[in-house]
């Protein structure tokens, strides 16, 4: 809310006890809401001043121009050329002078304007700094007058409010209280232990009655816990008086006419939005607040017609409804210049009935902005009395005797019992007794001790959101001040802490693949569908969820992998030159399964593309090809120590990846994740070069079985080693060899390593080499010649009748 | 020459003809010749026979002191031939150290994650535990367990992704809060934990939002709890993240899961709060939410309120890491550009 300093002045010494807007902003911010901002209107102004129109011809070169004669001091009148079509000799203008800073810090030239001298400006409001919403439309296309009481010469600002100081508040939802002036001023003399002088305007009512001119009914209570209204009669619309205007538009509210802006006026100044409807427009003078019926047509004020549901609330006047309840007032019995008489509405709205309303229709208001936050029912009488106070004064009108009252405010003090020792207990205090009393006093809620620990507060209505005696350790803490908490740390029974098995492990997953060489990524979960489809390790899985009313087309499922997410990390480096990208995630994927919410599952995956490391004075680069990426993979799984046998199968069924350079993994048989080459065609669609992934079911492998822990015996007795080339079928596959190998290995057989692999010239077609180093060893005896050479004819034979092998 | 006289000679000439020599070949050839048998010391002391019975122990004496004088020398000439051949070596082999390292592969973790990890391990360290939560949470235990029905104007306050009418992306870690509170038996002490994790607001993406970031939440619920305990939490917090002794100030906030609510700010770490551009010349940083657990919200988990209180807290990796590196995008962190990811290579 725009808090005007000058108003608040009106009821507390601010100015007189040197409380200064900055400081009183800094004030609230420590001790009650939060404050976007403090401004003067005038900042950044310069050389305004009230000028007198006294001459005024047209332009000789221009059909819209006219020359003026333009008195700023008791010596001097300046030649101002003016566009502005409702110059007018007589009038008092604002004048910028030569040398004046107009809004966003334009400065004003002496010049010629088609040829005749202009000494200056003559301004409208939106010259100076008001916005198009605030500026009354009158003026919309021309000059501002100012009173004719204006001295000529003086700076305008005091003129027009501009010398005010606005504190803009933020509030938090609970203090809905602070939506008004009434508010604001409780607050600050409970934070400034100040006399608190907010004053108001009774009523004055005519002889005539209300009899049965106006009647107000509900027809559900739980739509208006209050709702009353007056009738005003006689009166004649114009516009207000400065003050009025100033008070609106300092807050941030367009003047329109004397009737409007008392009720904004209120509105402000109890945070009790009120409605005027036209009397004489009102198709019946029985008013019924109810619910609207699903399919009924009503225009609001802005001119849109709008069709109801039967959860909006409106007020009928006979079967007809005429405003949408707390959100907008109708079309049809809107006040205008011919409007003489006026029912007043002011009343008490069910907050969620009016924030489901104003959301459905995105009708956000100052009024249903408060009616959602809660209206202060203490002041409801005070407030409706005193807008029909302003109305006889400022419009001549002549207030109706007596109410339409379909519902009373109903209030009562709500009582608190406080402890002391509790008090202390949370907040880390040593208060007494008497200081937390005084506290009270100052917020002027009324207090008795029963006995040296138990206080008993009544908490009026004006402070709804304080129930519990927890709101009241925060008064307490705030009005105490929060400075004045002391620093320490939970002194308590001895807690463990720690990381569970499972989240020390995902962190050591993380620091496994950095030494690898892979840079975490962090990437969004939600994607598109279809990217949220790609790379699922486990492809039974199709749908992924959806959101139900995304906010970007590129955010609307959550992923079933990761991979999809690192791709676009990719593509984004690689759009931006950066060739060699290294990058691992590690995070949740989600994939339904039938429940009310997903199964998340933690997954770990990687994406390489470009060079390892990059060509250097000392050696050459690096490239990526499947081979490193599966290294990187190996090493990381033998990291994870699982007890299981991991297996790579080919496969050529994933549609995102290379059919013929992609393996599954496999844990036990059953497949945990997959490696291999993005498929050309699905890198070019995210605009990617050759790139290899691995994605693995993290959550799986962490579950699995851990490889015995026990130390193994080094055997003490030499190694033999025996090496063996063979020349099969390019189709049998290493695992197909190293696996017979094992077979007829024998006892004595300790490790089976690949050392050469050969295709191509002087090889026969379809054929390839591979030659293999076979180590055996004994635990107890340092091994033979001859039983080497057994058991290795052994493994030979075999390769050559299983496999076909050619030994070389 | 009397024999004295010969040996005496060739001392003189064996040690200079060792001072002399510039290999170790040279000097092995000295060796064989001056000690050898068929060398002059040799022959020389073949002539002792000649002598008197007197005379014979003294030269033979003095002819052993040459030989092991020449010997000596040639002991010592070798060792120094030697070190001149190795450092002659060692010469040759100079390198240009200034020249690069050879590039070796490392990853880094994500800044947000050395973030996290910051906090997990201070928060560990004072004892909690560290409970992660779904992504994918339910209406109930994101909102309403935590004082937040639905239609509470509060709820405005955090733009939700719904799934369905009952189950979001959750907008915070603190469902947390309410599944462990009700899991915990508070007769063995208190609850002391974090959660951190990812979370989602329906927001525009732009240079300070995001549609998902990070949270750490923290939770001490207990019998002696208090705000004070809190304020000092947070100073702990500061001083870890940021290093120096920071001073926090809380200021009153609104959040429906606790009461007292209060933002806190820290010390501005840059200009330690004489005001400069990070901290929009405050001298105060708002790092985080606070405040003393709701009672409802003890109430729905089972907690008696009259027994247990306790504080919570929010804290934002993401506000954090651009706040400590001056990040101006958030939109970076997600990105992944590694020549951004890259510059936060710091351990510890
Ligand atoms: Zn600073």
């Amino acid at each position: 809310m725009k808090v005007s300093y000058q108003w608040l002045n009106q009821y507390l010494p601010l100015e007189e006890k040197g409380i200064q807007p900055a400081a009183l902003a800094e004030k609230l911010a420590r001790t009650s809401v939060d404050i976007n901002d403090v401004y003067s209107p005038m900042d950044g102004l310069k050389k305004l001043v009230v000028g007198l129109v006294v001459a005024c011809e047209p332009h000789p070169d221009s059909d819209h121009l006219n020359v003026c004669q333009v008195q700023v001091s008791e010596t001097e009148t300046l030649q101002i050329v003016c566009g502005a079509p409702n110059v007018q000799v007589g009038k008092k203008v604002i004048v910028a002078l030569v040398g004046a800073r107009i809004k966003d810090n334009i400065k004003i030239k002496r010049g010629k304007i088609r040829g005749v001298e202009s000494n200056g400006m003559l301004c409208a409001l939106q010259e100076i700094g008001f916005s198009e919403q605030v500026a009354p439309k009158d003026y919309e296309a021309g000059i501002w007058f100012l009173p004719d009481d204006a001295v000529v010469g003086d700076a305008v600002y005091p003129y027009l409010g501009m010398d005010d100081t606005i504190i803009d508040t933020d509030l938090t939802p609970n203090r809905g209280d602070m939506l008004s002036i009434f508010g604001n001023v409780n607050d600050l003399a409970a934070i400034y232990d100040l006399p608190n002088g907010f004053e108001s305007h009774p009523v004055v009512e005519s002889d005539e009655a209300m009899a049965d001119q106006l009647s107000a009914t509900l027809a559900d209570e739980a739509i208006a816990p209050a709702y009353e209204m007056r009738l005003i009669k006689h009166l004649h619309v114009a516009d207000s008086p400065m003050w009025l205007q100033i008070k609106l538009w300092n807050a941030g509210i367009r003047p329109i006419n004397n009737v409007v802006d008392i009720t904004n006026y209120i509105l402000l100044k109890y945070g009790q939005p009120l409605h005027a409807f036209d009397y004489a427009k009102l198709p019946s003078h029985q008013i019924t607040v109810r619910h609207a019926q699903a399919g009924e047509q009503l225009t609001t004020l802005d001119g849109e017609a709008r069709s109801l549901q039967a959860s909006d609330i409106v007020i009928a006047a006979g079967e007809e409804a005429v405003a949408l309840a707390g959100t907008m007032g109708g079309q049809s019995t809107m006040v205008d210049e011919q409007t003489t008489s006026v029912a007043l509405e002011a009343a008490i709205f069910d907050p969620v009935m009016v924030r489901k309303q104003a959301r459905r229709l995105d009708l956000h208001s100052e009024s249903s902005m408060r009616f959602e936050r809660g209206i202060n029912p203490e002041t409801l009488h005070q407030a409706l009395d005193e807008a029909a106070y302003w109305l006889a004064e400022l419009a001549g009108g002549q207030v109706v005797a007596g109410k339409a009252v379909a519902a009373r405010p109903q209030f009562a003090d709500r009582e608190i019992t406080l402890s002391v020792r509790r008090v202390n207990h949370v907040l880390g205090t040593e208060l007494t007794m008497a200081m937390i009393e005084q506290l009270m006093v100052r917020l002027d809620f009324a207090a008795h001790s029963l006995d040296d620990d138990q206080l008993v507060v009544a908490v009026p209505a004006r402070r709804w959101d304080i129930e519990l005696p927890a709101d009241l350790y925060e008064e307490i803490a705030r009005l105490y001040g929060y400075d004045n908490l002391p620093s320490t740390l939970p002194t308590m029974t001895k807690t463990a802490g720690g990381l569970t098995e499972t989240q020390a492990r995902l962190r050591a997953s993380r620091h496994t693949l950095e030494g690898l060489g892979l840079t975490q990524a962090i990437s969004y979960s939600l994607t598109t569908v279809k990217r949220a489809q790609q790379f699922r390790v486990a492809p039974d899985q199709t749908q992924p969820m959806q959101l139900d009313y995304p906010m970007s087309s590129d955010h609307v499922a959550t992923r079933m992998s990761i991979i999809s997410g690192l791709l676009l990390d990719v593509a984004y480096n690689h759009a931006r030159k950066v060739a060699d990208v290294a990058l691992y995630e590690q995070g949740r994927v989600f994939l339904p399964q039938g429940g009310e919410r997903p199964l998340e599952e933690e997954h770990v995956a990687g994406a390489v593309t470009g060079h390892l490391t990059p060509a250097n004075w000392h050696q050459a680069a690096q490239p990526v090809d499947f081979y490193a990426l599966k290294g990187i993979v190996q090493t990381y799984l033998q990291n994870l120590a699982v007890a299981g046998e991991i297996t790579y199968v080919a496969d050529s069924s994933r549609p995102e990846m290379h059919p013929g350079r992609t393996a599954n993994i496999l844990l036990d048989g059953q497949v945990v994740g997959f490696l291999g080459q993005v498929h050309p065609s699905c890198a070019a669609e995210y605009k990617i070069p050759e790139t290899y992934v691995f994605e693995l079911n993290l959550a799986a492998l962490l579950a699995a079985p851990k490889r015995d822990k026990h130390y193994v015996h080094i055997s003490k007795y030499p190694a033999v080693t025996r090496d063996i080339a063979l020349l099969v079928d390019q189709t049998i596959t290493n695992q197909a060899i190293v696996a017979a190998i094992k077979q007829k290995g024998g006892a004595y057989l300790k490790q089976v390593q690949l050392f050469d692999l050969y295709r191509g010239e002087h090889l026969p077609a379809n054929k390839k080499s591979l030659a293999y180093t076979l180590t055996y060893q004994a635990d107890d005896a340092t091994l033979k010649e001859d039983d080497v050479n057994q058991a290795f004819e052994k493994v030979v034979a075999h390769l050559t009748t299983t496999l076909g092998a050619e030994i070389r | 020459m009397g024999l004295r006289e010969k040996l005496e000679e060739l001392r003189k000439q064996g040690i200079q003809e060792i001072k002399a020599s510039a290999d170790l070949d040279h000097l092995n050839d000295i060796r064989v010749k001056m000690l050898g048998k068929k060398g002059p010391l040799t022959t020389v002391l073949r002539g002792m026979k000649d002598l008197s019975k007197e005379e014979r122990p003294k030269v033979g004496k003095f002819a052993n002191e040459i030989r092991d004088e020449l010997a000596q020398a040639l002991e010592a000439k070798k060792a120094e031939l030697a070190t001149a051949r190795l450092n002659a070596k060692l010469a040759a082999e100079t390198l240009d150290v200034t020249l690069p390292g050879t590039p070796t592969v490392q990853g880094q973790p994500h800044v947000i994650q050395q973030i996290i990890d910051q906090l997990v391990d201070l928060f560990v360290g004072m004892g909690y535990q560290v409970a992660v939560g779904d992504e994918v949470e339910q209406d109930e235990y994101n909102f309403e367990r935590l004082n937040l029905p639905k239609d509470h104007p509060a709820r405005d306050m955090q733009d939700t992704f719904y799934v369905t009418p009952s189950v979001l992306m959750r907008t915070q870690t603190s469902p947390m809060q309410a599944r462990m509170m009700e899991k915990h038996d508070f007769a063995n002490g208190p609850l002391k934990m974090i959660s951190p994790g990812k979370v989602y607001r329906r927001d525009t993406d732009d240079a300070t939002h995001s549609h998902q970031f990070h949270q750490v939440e923290g939770l001490v619920v207990g019998e002696h709890v208090t705000m004070a305990d809190l304020k000092g939490t947070l100073e702990v917090v500061a001083k870890t993240l940021f290093g120096d002794e920071l001073a926090v100030r809380l200021r009153p906030s609104y959040f429906p899961f606790t009461e007292p609510s209060v933002e806190a700010d820290i010390t501005c770490f840059n200009c330690l709060g004489q005001g400069c551009a990070i901290c929009k010349h405050t001298g105060w940083l708002e790092v985080l939410g606070a405040g003393m657990v709701h009672p409802n919200v003890l109430k729905m988990s089972g907690v008696d309120p009259e027994v247990y209180g306790g504080f919570a807290f929010g804290l934002g990796p993401d506000r954090f890491a651009m706040i400590k590196y001056v990040v101006e995008d958030i939109r970076d962190f997600y990105q992944n550009d590694v020549r951004f990811l890259n510059q936060f290579n710091q351990k510890g």
